[in-house]
């Protein structure tokens, strides 16, 4: 029987199959940070268990690390502790550990690829939702809950229900690859589908469109797949991928050998069935911009904030979510996108902190300056990110427009370091939730990409940039 | 874990759909390193006023609601962030049951690694429950929800009701398969 390619790594990874129960699946890969680990590794002490394949095992910090000078002290002493905390695990644990003096440190889901752990046909966890961002490589990743973290540190395994299969195709050319990015592709089948579209699916993310994307653009498409419900996104490898890992840090030495075995196994084989199915179309999509509180809340830039009710189309629920949303975000139905002014801009997180993103940022902001009216950071996603875009110059093109170059991490997407909102800031943010207080209490955020954050940092208000020259 | 017994409480009834875990602990809390402590927490930006003083028309505020060990809402429940800490949240705040018409997949699997339920229920049936004002009965063996005049019916996976209903930890069972993991490694390409 034809079988997708979830299908493919999830049977590859079976250690335990029961009739009526999960599957206990085995992990390739586990990422480990400072914020959803400590409880996990107090679990292991609690019961005398050891981590059963710490070289399988890698840690970062990323979620509450400043991104200002690192040979500064870290000022907020929770989040010292529990950097401190995961520095002692990975000691006792024999864990390799990126530290944040560490040039390999980034957020986890950037360091994954960049360093080579991150491959195809594997199974990755992490105790993140965002996991999802390695399925851009044919890897099956999702996010795991504390206890779960602790699970795989002791057995290195997971028992999980099978999940169905979702396939989102993505067909036809955008006008302009520049102005609509990865992000509006996401973005627009977020808003088709809804955030709980996928939930109990594991997406393949499928067609032209999609081929022609770069590594980065198909990793910002995988990571925001847990924003439309599920846990992972999947697209399958090609040359593309290959050659993105080839020479990498951590790839196995083996790795010529394995492109063989990873070409001709993981694709989905023609005929096979998915449980759910949904097309999008790309040649009349518009650079997306959220205007609520969830990321199904989103339209186009062309367009006005919409009315509750257009927005519900008769879910009674959705029309009173609609209605709270709006009144959060201070926003009146039949206002232009375009006329809603931005107090902050944040260029960073999982979704879209890569280098192609600052550099697609830069070619807006060359040679102009930030609005004064706005405070505008840029915050690379990894240490290695930063120095690739310190050696092309774009820290000087950003610093001299004004914005705030800084170093990596999670930062605002959620609001764990200092990095924050006022409350009733209103920001354009790279990032992947526009949850009410997510990058601080009364804070207000729309989802944008790189290109549209830029442009609405140096205008103080949402920019249609397909209006600008972006070649 | 503690074995999960029958639960008699006043449901509170929170009429929001999508609730992300976000709102569940906001993200200044996660820092904690143990996993209690975290109910004062619970639906923080929801519960207090910036000053710290509660927000009177928020449900969880309503002294009738105070010692409910049940929770009523609507469909997406727990979506967003994987944090775990939005359970352990629910816990120490004295929830032990969550009904909704649907949760998003992380932390419905993580509810049960906690010895919470998280029950699925249909929209109609969920109506029923927010129209009751006095005490229901949960009984996860029979899988039943007892209100007044009516006893609403509940589907869960077996192995799930049996996880609870024992207090098993996920853990020692996977353990006792470490001959079927080495046999594996052995077996397959592990990159």
């Amino acid at each position: 029987m034809p079988k997708t390619l979830f299908e493919k790594i999830w049977d590859s990874r079976v250690v335990v199959e029961q009739k009526n129960g999960p599957t206990l699946l085995y992990v390739d890969r586990h990422l480990v940070h400072e914020v959803t680990s400590p409880q996990a590794f107090d679990g292991l002490r609690m019961n005398k268990r050891k981590v059963r394949r710490p070289d399988l095992t890698f840690a970062t910090m990323d979620h509450n690390v400043p991104t200002s000078d690192r040979s500064l002290p870290i000022i907020d002493e929770i989040s010292a502790r529990q950097i401190q905390v995961l520095e002692k695990n990975c000691k006792e644990f024999d864990i390799q550990l990126f530290d944040i003096n560490s040039p390999n440190q980034g957020i986890v889901h950037v360091i994954g690829p960049e360093l080579g752990i991150t491959l195809p046909g594997t199974t990755i966890v992490c105790g993140d939702s965002h996991t999802s961002t390695h399925g851009a490589f044919g890897a099956l990743a999702f996010g795991i809950g504390t206890s779960d973290v602790e699970h795989v540190l002791a057995t290195q395994c997971i028992w999980m229900e099978k999940p169905k299969t979702f396939e989102i195709k993505i067909e036809g050319k955008r006008k302009n690859n520049h102005a609509v990015t990865a992000k509006d592709i996401i973005l627009s089948i977020i808003r088709h589908i809804g955030t709980a579209g996928g939930s109990g699916t594991v997406i393949e993310y499928s067609g032209k469109t999609i081929s022609d994307l770069t590594m980065e653009q198909r990793m910002t498409i995988c990571n925001m797949s847990i924003e439309g419900g599920a846990r992972a996104g999947l697209i399958a490898p090609d040359e593309k991928t290959f050659a993105y890992l080839k020479g990498r840090k951590y790839i196995p030495k083996n790795y010529d050998e394995l492109i063989d075995y990873w070409s001709e196994n993981l694709k989905s084989d023609p005929g096979a069935s998915f449980d759910k199915i949904f097309t999008l179309r790309v040649d009349k999509i518009s650079p997306q911009v959220t205007w609520g509180t969830n990321p199904a809340m989103t339209t186009d830039v062309t367009s006005t904030v919409p009315f509750p009710e257009e927005y519900a189309k008769g879910n009674q629920d959705e029309e009173k979510a609609a209605i709270k949303a709006l009144q959060y975000m201070d926003l009146k139905p039949g206002t232009q996108i375009t006329d809603i002014s931005i107090d902050r801009v944040f260029i960073g997180s999982c979704t879209n902190s890569r280098l192609e993103d600052l550099i697609e940022a830069s070619k807006i902001v060359k040679g102009k300056k930030v609005s004064p009216k706005v405070r505008a950071m840029i915050v690379p996603g990894s240490q290695l990110v930063k120095k690739q875009a310190e050696e092309l110059g774009l820290d000087k093109i950003f610093k001299e427009a004004n914005f705030e170059w800084r170093e990596s991490g999670c930062s605002m997407c959620l609001g764990m370091n200092p990095d924050i909102l006022a409350a009733g800031e209103r920001c354009a943010s790279t990032s992947n939730r526009n949850f009410e207080g997510r990058q601080g209490a009364g804070g207000r955020t729309h989802l944008v990409s790189p290109v549209m954050a830029a442009a609405a940092a140096l205008a103080g208000h949402f920019v249609d940039v397909r209006e600008l020259d972006l070649n | 874990m503690e074995p999960f017994k029958i639960i008699k409480s006043i449901a509170t009834p929170l009429d929001k759909v999508n609730v992300d875990t976000d709102q569940i602990i906001p993200k200044q809390f996660l820092k904690l390193v143990q996993k209690t402590g975290f109910g004062q927490y619970l639906f923080y930006d929801w519960r207090f006023s910036t000053d710290g003083t509660p927000k009177e028309d928020f449900i969880l505020n309503n002294p009738k609601y105070r010692d409910s060990k049940i929770l009523l809402t609507r469909d997406n429940f727990g979506c967003g962030s994987s944090r775990e800490h939005a359970v352990w949240a629910l816990l120490d705040y004295g929830f032990v049951v969550v009904i909704a018409p649907s949760f998003a997949d992380i932390f419905y699997n993580n509810c049960f690694k906690n010895g919470i339920l998280p029950i699925k229920l249909d929209r109609k049936k969920i109506e029923s429950l927010f129209k009751t004002n006095s005490e229901i009965e949960v009984n996860l063996e029979n899988q039943t929800i007892i209100i007044p005049n009516e006893t609403i019916s509940f589907d869960i996976e077996s192995h799930r009701k049996k996880t609870l209903l024992e207090g098993l930890d996920d853990i020692s069972i996977t353990l006792q398969y470490e001959d079927k993991i080495s046999q594996y490694e052995k077996s397959q390409i592990v990159f």
